[in-house]
């Protein structure tokens, strides 16, 4: 039970920013487009909430300035696939190239600089229950926050009409052009709150997980989270699973290690990607299922002239 | 929702006078190159269900369009109620309480019921209400839904409720039905006939768009038949036969075809179809049922149908590009194929024109010299080593354009694209038949084109028949039909009819057996399958 | 009046290359914006940035150097591209040849002889090979999205590496330095100029750049791919296997991407090292757009890049500002270049009465079809 327990809690924070990068992709995709920028917006997001809280000294305005640095990206993808008709694959991977670049460009400076972590809620007694006081209630804000995410996004997709909305865009977006739906600011919203997700999910990264600044420090989390979302079929509280189960992935190198495995420390790091392709395979291996649950226009180009 | 239906009911009642729910006056609707709709007049009064009956392509999708306000008349006049109306949207349509249920649905499928009818209907009703009136509506009409089923779970006959419950919300006075039995079973079929009754007691008009001539016979009240874009007859279907119906919509100016020869010496059996059965690939797709065919060398077998009836499947169980489970039941020269794919299909001597010319039969963006290409392999000496010899698919290319006069401004170096429709199906034409196919499938091949292409083209099948070849044409076009074949059979629902020597067979057994008409001793005798 | 896009029937050849210039200027001019507002002056900066490097012989040579593995690589993804075959992991296959590769060097350390390099040379290019075969039978049997599986392929490739040069293939004489032996003479790739790091590696690439052109411009496969990229229903038609076209780009990419990397660690590198790559699998992506698909494309575009990486470093001596600035730099122009396409897809026109002319024109054509069928 004792190892159990900081088991627990770095599982959850390893999984918010996979949390936060894959609902915001969740809610993109739903709206039709492949947005394959996430590791691009969550290194901008990452570089900006450093930078930010560094020299204002307020965390607050550091994830504000993520959130903005994450739209910013997402607005410059949607500028170049709604707007110019640009193809998103292409597109996306043209993101994740520039906010590698332009993260480490803008981070140079604040290389190795300090930075105390986001401070865990002390919520009194409750956080002092043994066991369920430091798994439950003795987080940062922000895991707390993620899973208030994900829970506001499954209740806007189902439960809202704006959210029915979104869900046709992304199904046939000439049916819903037909009828009558705005498509393209639409999807502008949904791709921009995507890139709001990113960059909070970036900001975590630099702000709590690990409070520094590190060139590429999401390695391939962005990458993580869109095959999450595929992983939960496009639902949201299934991202929540899955992003818990790599989150456990993630960490499971550490406790190895420290239970005295010999498995050197890079094979174990292998670990969450690997099991990002064997978890792949499994679920696509179902073609009537992925094409059941994914976002039926999903990556085409929307022109309505056409 | 219950109060509005009564109170719509009740208006519908009153109106059910002498002024025509809505009447169209000399509406006339031109596209390039065709009049769908030449001076239309039609009045529909409140409490009738009214077919609009004729032939693909003789202007009754069109009509009904601009009743719905998805086109616009290029003259003549709508009164809604007596009063004159524009109606520019189909929002506008059904403010004034026409509704319309589609033949190929606009749902959205991973939505469930509830939330496809909330987004057409598009108020803000909350969804826990709408669900009630869905149910509500659904069984007062006898169209069992479960609001909370998402589309993509319902067979093609619940998807329809969908459309027609959701029309039914909006409380309309005209509902137009657009070929709602296309794609249902007869059990369907018959259970929605009762639903429309049921709306026709009610004081609602319902229009109602068909080629099949037993349904509109035990349905309809009155019938006006499109043919060309015009108006020739209105009656009462349910005093005539079946027969005069097909005579009525297929018209009598075309007797008995002249063109197809009497008796054609023919050769072996080149393509052999025995029990071929295939399942349907997607909602909108047809299930094949025991087709059986054959063609000879020497002759042309014409397959005749309303699209939609399984022809698509038909066809690429043929040309290769879906496999059969059984390799038997589909024999070149007496070789098993149905397990072989396209290229090796092709060495064994098969041609095959697709319907869909640009972007199936030629890629768009591509040359012509690299379209010739397309259906040539190893043993075509276009292709040696691996390497493509571009010369000699540039001569090739060129060699159609001459031969089957290919107006290519670009010549050889031409985009498929640029082409015109007629010119591009002569060129694809041209290359299938340049391989001196041993059979030669084509499918749809005049659609859309000129007249003078479609004339080069019939000619150029005739040829191939002419040496030897076995060809199978696929049309919707009677006329063309009768002018090539040898011998015509029908597609209905999946299933094909016995063929007969097209000398023999009448317009009228053609348009009945494509009305599905199998069993009566109008259609020939006993030898089509019963549906 | 307001602007309204309309298909194109036909792209003007002037417009396809054109474009590709025009990004390459507009990044230069925002690239000089961005220097300015760092405070560095824009002219100089771009001048350190994109003509410094060529006035050195070299200057060219190490063009060359950096040109080679993009070029190769480029040439490779160009072919998955132009049959809607996403690799996006060359990175990793490039990791695995020089894993590959530089393990033969190291196993034969000892032995010198003509047939180590080109043996080298083969296992490179099979392990790049196979690292791109795990993405093409997970899509071909699994569906799996190749896109996401070759690149986590990369983290496991990068990660491999590293676990070699720490453990099993650190030199053991190194100081515990993570790194392997350096490769003795015959297992390294003999220069063209001297006194320069321009290495053989660079005229193959040539060699691919002419086969590559040869592969899709003379080739019945290579016409297979261009078929299903472009109209994957008329490929169903032709018999041409989509599966088939999925193997022959990851096998041809993945291959060429494994000879890069042997090339980096028997040519500038001279061993293995936790980093063989400062991302040139990724570069690459950006060469095959810039270079329009096309092999000719390519190269100009691979030398471009590799000038980027150059001025990136020029910059980075003269101005002191972070090398980091090279993938802004490519970043931008990828943009610019997918923005610019538009031009080569659609017609800007003016419209006067926007919504009445582009509704009716749309409906007309789809309609009337509608109805003949």
């Amino acid at each position: 039970m004792e190892s159990f327990v900081p088991f627990i809690v770095i599982m959850l924070g390893a999984a918010t920013p996979l949390i936060f990068a894959a609902i915001g992709e969740l809610v993109t995709e739903k709206s039709g487009v492949l947005n394959l920028g996430v590791e691009g917006m969550m290194l901008m997001g990452a570089v900006s909430a450093f930078a930010v809280s560094i020299t204002t000294g307020s965390t607050t305005l550091g994830l504000l300035a993520a959130i903005g640095a994450g739209v910013l990206m997402a607005l410059l993808f949607g500028l170049l696939t709604l707007t110019l008709l640009a193809n998103q694959v292409a597109c996306g991977l043209a993101l994740t190239i520039f906010g590698i670049g332009l993260s480490s460009f803008i981070g140079k400076d604040y290389v190795g600089k300090p930075l105390d972590a986001l401070p865990s809620m002390d919520l009194g007694w409750l956080s002092d229950i043994p066991v369920l006081g430091p798994v439950l209630f003795s987080q940062d804000l922000m895991v707390y926050a993620a899973i208030a995410v994900v829970a506001a996004v499954a209740w806007f997709l189902y439960h809202t009409r704006a959210g029915l909305v979104l869900r046709a865009v992304g199904e046939s977006h000439h049916a819903a052009h037909a009828i009558g739906y705005p498509v393209i600011r639409i999807r502008y919203m949904a791709v921009a709150f995507g890139g709001a997700m990113a960059g909070l999910g970036g900001a975590y990264l630099s702000l709590a997980y690990t409070p520094m600044w590190v060139e590429h420090m999401t390695a391939g989390r962005g990458w993580i989270a869109l095959a999450l979302v595929v992983f939960a079929t496009w639902r949201p509280f299934r991202v929540l699973l899955g992003a818990w189960l790599f989150g456990g992935v993630t960490i499971l190198q550490l406790h190895a290690q420290g239970a005295g495995i010999a498995v050197p420390s890079q094979l174990m790091s292998m670990l969450p990607y690997i099991a990002t392709i064997v978890v792949l395979v499994l679920i696509s291996r179902d073609a009537t299922r992925i094409r059941m649950n994914a976002p039926a226009s999903i990556g085409k180009v929307f022109h309505p002239e056409r | 929702m219950s109060p509005d239906i009564h109170s719509g009911s009740a208006s519908a009642n009153v109106s059910a006078g002498a002024v025509p729910r809505l009447a169209l006056r000399g509406i006339t609707k031109a596209f390039p190159g065709t009049v769908a709709n030449d001076d239309v007049s039609l009045a529909l009064r409140a409490g009738e269900i009214h077919a609009l009956l004729g032939e693909n392509g003789a202007g009754k999708s069109t009509l009904v369009k601009i009743v719905y306000g998805l086109l616009q008349a290029d003259s003549g006049d709508v009164l809604w109620e007596g009063r004159p109306v524009v109606i520019p949207s189909p929002a506008e349509a059904r403010k004034l309480g026409i509704g319309m249920v589609f033949q190929h649905f606009s749902l959205f499928d991973s939505l469930t019921v509830a939330e496809n009818v909330a987004l057409g209907i598009g108020d803000k009703t909350p969804m826990r209400v709408l669900e009630d009136r869905i149910r509500e509506v659904s069984e007062r009409y006898g169209l069992p839904l479960d609001p909370r089923r998402p589309v993509h779970a319902l067979s093609v006959g619940e998807r329809q409720r969908v459309e027609i419950v959701r029309c039914l919300l909006q409380d309309p006075k005209l509902l137009i039905m657009d070929e709602p039995t296309s794609v249902l079973t007869p059990q369907e079929a018959e259970q929605l006939f009762t639903t429309l009754r049921a709306l026709r007691d009610e004081g609602r008009t319902i229009l109602y768009i068909s080629h099949k001539l037993d349904e509109i016979r035990a349905l309809c009240g009155r019938a006006t038949i499109l043919r060309a874009g015009k108006v020739v007859d209105a009656c009462d279907p349910t005093e005539k036969t079946a027969r005069e119906l097909a005579q009525m919509m297929i018209g009598s100016d075309y007797a008995t075809p002249a063109g197809a020869a009497e008796d054609r010496k023919t050769g072996e059996a080149r393509l052999t179809v025995h029990n071929l059965n295939l399942a349907a690939s997607g909602p909108f797709g047809t299930t094949l049922v025991d087709v059986d065919l054959e063609v000879r060398g020497g002759e042309i077998l014409g397959i005749a149908g309303v699209a939609g009836n399984g022809q698509a499947e038909l066809l690429s169980a043929l040309s290769g590009e879906l496999l059969v489970q059984d390799a038997g039941s589909v024999r070149l020269e007496g070789v098993p194929a149905g397990h072989l794919g396209p290229r090796q299909r092709r060495a064994m001597g098969l041609g095959f024109v697709p319907e869909e010319r640009l972007g199936r039969g030629a890629v768009p963006d591509m040359s012509l010299a690299e379209n010739a290409l397309l259906s040539r392999g190893t043993g075509d000496d276009m292709v040696s080593r691996g390497m493509i010899r571009f010369s000699r698919a540039h001569g090739l290319a060129e060699k159609i354009i001459d031969a089957y006069n290919v107006v290519a401004g670009k010549g050889a170096h031409a985009t498929a694209k640029s082409l015109s429709g007629g010119n591009l199906q002569k060129f694809i034409i041209g290359r299938e038949i340049m391989r001196k196919p041993r059979i030669l499938i084509a499918a749809h091949p005049t659609w859309g084109v000129d007249a003078g292409a479609a004339a080069a083209i019939h000619q150029a099948l005739m040829d191939l028949r002419d040496e030897g070849t076995a060809v199978l044409i696929v049309s919707q076009d009677l006329d063309e039909l009768f002018v090539l074949s040898d011998r015509i059979a029908v597609m209905y629902h999946g299933r094909l009819s016995q063929s007969r020597p097209a000398h023999e067979a009448t317009v009228e057994q053609i348009g009945l057996l494509m009305g599905g008409v199998f069993d009566t001793s109008d259609a020939w005798e006993g030898d089509a399958h019963a549906s | 009046m307001r602007p309204s896009l309309e298909l194109r029937s036909h792209t003007p050849r002037s417009i396809l290359y054109l474009t590709p210039v025009i990004a390459a200027l507009l990044t230069a001019f925002s690239g000089g914006v961005l220097f300015a507002a760092l405070g560095y002056p824009p002219l100089e900066a771009l001048y350190a940035f994109f003509i410094q490097p060529l006035t050195s012989l070299n200057g060219l040579a190490e063009i060359g150097v950096k040109a080679t593995p993009l070029v190769l690589i480029g040439i490779g993804l160009s072919i998955g591209f132009r049959g809607n075959v996403w690799n996006i992991g060359a990175e990793g296959q490039l990791t695995l040849g020089a894993i590959c590769g530089g393990a033969v060097a190291l196993a034969f350390y000892d032995v010198e002889g003509v047939w180590l390099l080109p043996l080298m040379v083969i296992a490179g290019t099979l392990g790049g090979m196979a690292w791109g075969a795990i993405p093409a039978l997970l899509k071909t049997r699994f569906n799996a999205s190749e896109i996401l599986v070759s690149l986590m392929l990369t983290y496991v490739a990068t990660l491999f590496l590293s676990y070699l040069v720490h453990g099993p293939l650190m030199d053991p004489e190194g100081f515990n330095f993570p790194q392997s032996r350096l490769f003795h003479d015959s297992a390294l790739l003999p220069t063209l100029i001297p006194f320069t790091r321009l290495h053989l590696g660079a005229a193959i690439a040539l060699f691919i750049v002419v086969a590559g052109w040869f592969v899709m411009a003379r080739t019945l496969i290579g016409f297979q791919v261009k078929v299903i990229g472009l109209t994957p229903a008329a490929g169903g038609y032709a018999g041409f296997s989509q599966k088939k076209v999925v193997w022959m780009a990851f096998l041809t990419s993945g291959g060429l991407a494994g000879m890069a990397g042997l090339f980096e660690v028997a040519g500038p590198i001279g061993q293995l090292s936790p980093s063989v790559s400062p991302g040139y699998g990724f570069t690459a992506i950006i060469v095959a757009f810039l270079g329009r698909l096309h092999p000719v494309g390519i190269l100009l575009a691979g030398l471009l890049m590799a000038l980027s990486y150059l001025g990136g470093e020029v910059v980075q001596i003269e101005l002191g500002l972070p090398l980091a600035i090279t993938g802004v730099f490519q970043g931008m122009l990828l943009f610019f270049l997918l923005g610019a396409d538009l031009f080569t897809r659609y017609r800007l026109r003016w419209n006067r009465s926007p919504a009445a002319g582009t509704a009716a024109g749309a409906a007309r054509p789809a309609e009337a079809r509608e109805e003949a069928a």
